[in-house]
C-alpha cells in the first residue's frame, strides 16, 4: 500500500509550549486512521499543520511524494486534501444547499465567475447527492442558522466531502451529533469513502466510534505519538489507557 | 546644512505629538480590540478645549504662567468627559459585533464629533500662540527653536515613561495587560472587564486630547485636523504594531521625521505626504515592528 | 411571474412615467439620486462581502474626470462612448489598486481606500493645469447616439439617459448575487477560513469584486457629471466617500433596491436639510447612521421587508419568505 501522507519530525511550539513534537507518521492510501488523545495533546494542531493552516517550526509534510510543507490551505485543498473542523466552519448566512453549491463551484474552478446562476439543475442534483448520506438533503433550503448542532457538524463534514478529496481529515466529526445518528452516518460515510478510495483520518474522542471504524489508531500525548497500531492492541496498552482515558 | 537639523527637530516635534495620540489609539486597541476611527476627533477635542481654556484664562488677566495649567486642564476635561461617555454608550454595545459594524459606528462618531466641535467653536481657525511665544526661543546648531517645542517633547517623553510604568507597576495596569492577553480568562479570574475597558479608553482619550492641547498653540486649530490625526496615528500604530506602546514610540519617530523631511524637501506634495506614508506602511509592513500577529496563512 | 419580477417591472414603469406626473425640480433631484445610487450600490456590494471602503470617491472622480478630460482634449461628445471609456478607466484603476488593496480587510481595507482617495484628491487639486484644480471642469452637453438634445428637453433627456444606465446596473448586480462570485463574496464575509479550505482564494474573490465595485463607482461619477454639468476635486474627498457609505447603510446593503431607495431618500432629505445649519450636516449623518446600525441594521429596506412579510402572511398559499 502506497504512502499517501507522511510527516517527518513535525514540530510546532506556541510561545515556549510544545504542541506537536517530532511527529513522524506515514499513512497509506485508503487507510482509515483514528487519532485519539486527551485535550491539548496536539491532535488539532497536527491537522492544522498538515493542512497548511500553521507553519511548522521543523519537519516536513509529504503528500503523494510531494513536499507540501510550505503550502497554504488553499493549495493543500487543491491538491486533494480536505478537512472538517472541531468548531464547524460553514457559511451561516446561507442555506444548507447553498453551502454545498459553493463548495462544488469552487471544486469545479468556477468560483470567480460573476455571471450565470450558481444553482444549475445539475449542480443542485449533485449537491443533494452530497447531502444525502448526512441526512441533510431534506433540510437543503433551510438557512444554516436553523440547523441543530449536530446538523451543523455534519454539514461541515459534507462540505469537505463535496470537494472529492483523496485524503479526508475530520476533526471530531461526531461530537455534537446524537448517538442515534452517529453510527448511521459513520456507516454510510466510511462505506462511501471506501468505494471512492479515499483515505480517511479522523480525530475522535468517542472510543466506540474509533474502535468501530478505524483500522489503525494514532495516540497523541503531549505532542508526540506514543502508540500506533490496530485499535484492539493499542487500547489495551496500559500506558495508552493512562494517557488517554486517564 | 541647516535643513537636516530642521528636519530632525521638526520631526521629533511631530513625533512627540504623534506618540501621544498613537499611544492612546494602540492602548485602546490592545484592551478592546477596536481601532477607533474617531480617535483623531478626541485629539481635536483636546486642541480646541485646551486652547479655548487658555484664551478664557488670559482674559481673566491672571499671571501668564498659569496658562499652561489651563492648557492641561482643557486636555484632561476633554478626555475625561468624552472617554467614559463614548466607551459606555457606543463601544460597549458593539464589542461583540463584526468589524464592519465597529468601523461604521466609530466612523459615525467621527462625523458627529466633527460637527459638535463646529457647533461649539465655529469654523474659523483658532490661533492661540500665547503659550508658545511666552517662553521665547533658543538657537540649536544655528536653527531657531522655541522653548515651548522642547517642553512639548519633554512632556511627551515623560508621559510615555509614566504610562509605561503605570501599566507595568499598578494593579490597574496589570489588569489591562491581562484583558489585552485574554478577555474571557480575565473575566473568569474576577477582573471587572467593563471597568478596565472604560478606564483604558478614557486613558487613551486623555492621551489624545493631551497631544491635541499641547500642539494647539503651534497650529491653526480648525475643523479637519482630526482627519490628518487619525490617518497619521493609524500609520504609526501600523508601523509599531497594534497594541505595542514601544512600537507607537518608534513608529511616531519614523513617521514624524518622514513627514518633516517631506515638508522640507518636497513641499508640493505635503498635502499627500500624510496619506502616502500610510499607504507605504500598509504595503510594506502591515504587521509592524513589534506586532504580535502570527502572520496568517490566509 | 414571481412577485419580485412583477415589482421590478412596476418600478421600472413608474420611473419611466415619472416625468409626466412630477415637477421639474423633483425630476432633477431624482436624476441625481439615480446617478448616485450606482456608487452606493458599489459600496453595498463590498459591504455584503464584509468590507467597507471609505474611499470610493476616487472611482467616482475617476469616471467623471475621464469624461471631462476626454471631452476637453479630444472634443469627443458622444455620451455612450464617453461613458464606456470612463467605466473602463475606473475599472482599470480598481484593477491596479486592487492588486494591493485586495489583500487587506477590516480597518486596513477601509483606511487604505481612504488614504489613496485622498492622494487622488491631492493630485486632482495640485495638477491644476490638467484638471483645472479647484475650479474643476465643466461638462458640456453630450450627444446621445449622435443627436444633441435641445435645451428645452435637456433635463428630460438626461433623466432617461441616467435611467437607462442605472436600472440595468441594478439588474446586473442582482444577477451578480446569484452568480458563483456573488455567493463567494458573501461566503468570504461569513467564513474566510472555509473559503480557503475550499481551494479558493479569498484575495482573488475580493479583487474581482473590487473591480466590479470600482467600475460601478466610475459609472456613477459619469452620470452625475453629465447631470450636474460640472466636476470638482471634492468628488474624491473623504466626506464624499463618507456620504456614499452613509447612504448604503441608510438604504440597506443587503437588498438590491436598498441603495436606490436610500439614494432617493437621501437626495431629498439633503436638499431639505441644506436650508438649515450646514454645521450639523455631518452630525445628522452620523447620528442617523448610528441609529440605523443599532436599531435597524438592514436600513430603510426593513420597512419594505416588514410590509411584504405582512402581506405574504395574509395570502393562504404563499411559500415561506426567504
Amino acid at each position: 500500500m502506497a504512502t499517501i501522507l507522511e510527516t517527518r519530525a513535525l514540530t510546532k511550539s506556541f510561545g515556549g509550549v510544545l504542541a506537536v513534537g517530532d511527529v513522524s507518521v506515514a499513512i497509506g492510501e485508503r487507510e482509515v486512521v483514528g487519532i485519539v488523545g486527551s485535550n491539548g495533546a496536539g491532535k488539532t494542531t497536527f491537522v492544522n499543520l498538515v493542512t497548511g493552516y500553521l507553519k511548522p517550526d521543523r519537519g516536513r509534510i509529504l503528500y503523494a511524494g510531494q513536499d507540501i510543507t510550505a503550502h497554504p490551505p488553499r493549495e493543500v485543498t487543491r491538491l486533494g486534501i480536505a478537512r472538517s473542523f472541531q468548531i464547524p466552519q460553514i457559511y451561516l448566512s446561507l442555506t444548507v444547499l447553498e453551502n454545498v453549491l459553493i463548495a462544488l463551484a469552487a471544486r469545479q474552478g468556477e468560483g470567480l465567475r460573476p455571471w450565470g446562476p450558481l444553482s444549475t439543475r445539475a449542480r443542485e442534483a449533485e449537491a443533494l447527492k452530497v447531502l444525502e448520506p448526512f441526512r441533510l438533503a431534506e433540510h437543503a433550503s433551510r438557512p444554516v442558522s436553523e440547523l441543530p448542532e449536530g446538523g451543523v457538524k455534519l454539514l461541515d463534514v459534507a462540505l469537505a466531502g463535496a470537494l472529492m478529496p483523496r485524503v479526508l481529515l475530520l476533526d471530531e466529526p461526531t461530537s455534537g451529533v446524537s448517538s442515534k445518528e452517529k453510527f448511521a452516518v459513520m456507516d454510510t460515510l466510511v462505506r462511501i469513502l471506501a468505494e471512492r478510495g479515499v483515505t480517511a483520518i479522523f480525530v475522535e474522542h468517542d472510543m466506540e466510534v474509533v474502535t468501530q471504524y478505524a483500522e489503525r489508531i494514532l495516540v497523541f500525548h503531549e505532542g508526540s505519538v506514543i502508540a500506533d497500531g490496530a485499535p484492539q492492541v493499542v487500547l489495551e496498552d496500559p500506558e495508552v489507557r493512562k494517557a488517554v482515558i486517564g | 546644512m541647516t535643513v537636516p537639523i530642521v528636519i530632525l527637530l521638526d520631526g521629533v516635534l511631530y513625533a512627540a505629538v504623534l506618540f501621544l495620540v498613537s499611544a492612546g489609539l494602540t492602548l485602546v486597541y490592545g484592551v478592546m480590540r477596536i481601532l477607533n476611527i474617531a480617535h483623531g476627533s478626541l485629539y481635536a477635542l483636546g486642541a480646541y478645549a485646551g486652547t479655548f481654556l487658555v484664551v478664557v484664562y488670559l482674559r481673566t488677566g491672571g499671571p501668564a504662567p498659569f496658562m499652561y495649567l489651563a492648557l492641561l486642564v482643557g486636555a484632561l476635561l476633554a478626555g475625561a468627559i468624552s472617554g467614559p461617555l463614548v466607551e459606555r454608550l457606543l463601544l460597549r454595545p458593539i464589542y461583540a459585533r463584526e468589524e464592519v459594524v465597529q468601523l461604521l459606528v466609530t466612523y459615525s462618531l467621527f462625523l458627529i464629533l466633527e460637527d459638535v466641535m463646529k457647533l461649539i467653536w465655529g469654523v474659523n481657525p483658532y490661533y492661540v500662540a500665547g503659550p508658545y511665544a511666552f517662553l521665547g526661543t533658543v538657537s540649536i546648531a544655528g536653527v531657531r527653536y522655541a522653548w515651548y517645542q522642547l517642553l512639548l517633547i519633554l512632556v511627551a517623553l515623560g508621559t510615555g515613561i509614566l504610562v509605561s510604568l503605570a501599566i507595568r507597576g499598578t494593579r490597574l495596569g496589570r489588569m489591562m495587560i491581562a484583558v489585552t492577553a485574554d478577555r474571557e480568562i480575565s473575566a473568569a479570574m474576577g477582573i471587572n472587564v467593563g471597568r478596565v475597558c472604560t478606564l483604558a479608553f478614557t486613558a487613551g482619550a486623555v492621551l489624545a486630547a493631551l497631544g491635541g492641547a499641547l500642539v494647539g498653540p503651534l497650529i491653526a486649530v480648525a475643523p479637519g485636523i482630526s482627519v490628518e490625526a487619525i490617518v497619521l496615528a493609524f500609520a504609526v500604530v501600523v508601523i509599531g504594531g497594534l497594541g505595542s506602546l514601544e512600537g507607537a514610540a518608534l513608529g511616531a519617530l519614523i513617521v514624524g521625521i518622514a513627514r518633516a523631511a517631506a515638508v522640507q524637501l518636497f513641499p508640493e506634495v505635503e498635502l499627500a505626504t500624510v496619506y502616502l506614508i500610510m499607504v507605504a506602511v500598509l504595503l510594506f509592513r502591515p504587521r509592524g515592528l513589534f506586532g504580535e500577529w502570527e502572520v496568517r496563512r490566509i | 411571474m414571481k412577485p419580485r419580477t412583477a415589482l421590478s417591472l412596476v418600478a421600472a414603469a413608474a420611473f419611466g412615467l415619472a416625468p409626466l406626473a412630477l415637477p421639474g425640480w423633483v425630476m432633477f433631484l431624482l436624476t441625481l439620486a439615480l446617478a448616485k445610487s450606482v456608487v452606493v450600490l458599489a459600496i453595498a456590494l463590498l459591504l455584503r462581502g464584509g468590507l467597507v471602503s471609505f474611499g470610493h470617491g476616487m472611482f467616482f472622480a475617476a469616471g467623471a474626470y475621464t469624461v471631462g478630460l476626454v471631452m476637453k482634449w479630444f472634443g469627443l461628445q458622444e455620451a455612450l462612448i464617453l461613458t464606456a471609456l470612463g467605466v473602463l478607466v475606473s475599472a482599470g484603476v480598481a484593477a491596479l489598486l486592487g492588486l494591493i488593496i485586495a489583500r487587506y480587510r477590516g480597518i486596513f481595507f477601509a483606511m487604505l481606500n481612504m488614504a489613496i482617495s485622498m492622494v487622488v484628491y491631492a493630485l486632482l487639486l495640485k495638477l491644476y493645469w490638467v484638471t483645472g484644480g479647484t475650479d474643476g471642469i465643466g461638462i458640456r452637453t453630450p450627444t446621445i447616439l449622435g443627436m444633441t438634445p435641445d435645451r428645452q428637453n435637456l433635463r428630460l433627456v438626461m433623466y432617461y439617459f441616467t435611467l437607462v444606465l442605472t436600472l440595468p446596473a441594478f439588474y446586473a448586480v442582482d444577477r451578480f448575487w446569484n452568480s458563483p462570485l456573488g455567493f463567494m463574496l458573501r461566503a468570504v464575509r461569513d467564513n474566510e477560513v472555509r473559503v480557503e479550505y475550499m481551494g479558493s482564494s479569498v484575495a482573488r474573490v475580493i479583487y474581482a469584486s473590487y473591480i466590479v465595485s470600482g467600475a460601478l463607482g466610475g459609472l456613477s461619477g459619469i452620470l452625475t457629471g453629465f447631470s450636474v454639468g460640472h466636476i470638482v476635486p471634492e468628488l474624491a474627498y473623504w466626506t464624499t466617500s463618507g456620504e456614499f457609505v452613509f447612504v448604503a447603510v441608510l438604504g440597506g446593503a443587503a437588498s438590491t433596491p436598498g441603495p436606490l431607495v436610500g439614494s432617493i431618500a437621501f437626495e431629498f432629505l439633503k436638499s431639505y436639510a441644506s436650508k438649515y445649519a450646514a454645521y450639523t450636516w455631518q452630525m445628522t449623518l452620523g447620528i442617523a447612521m448610528l441609529l440605523i446600525i443599532l436599531f435597524m441594521p438592514t436600513g430603510l429596506w426593513t420597512i419594505y421587508d416588514l410590509l411584504t412579510r405582512q402581506v405574504r402572511s395574509w395570502r393562504p398559499s404563499s411559500k415561506p419568505a426567504r
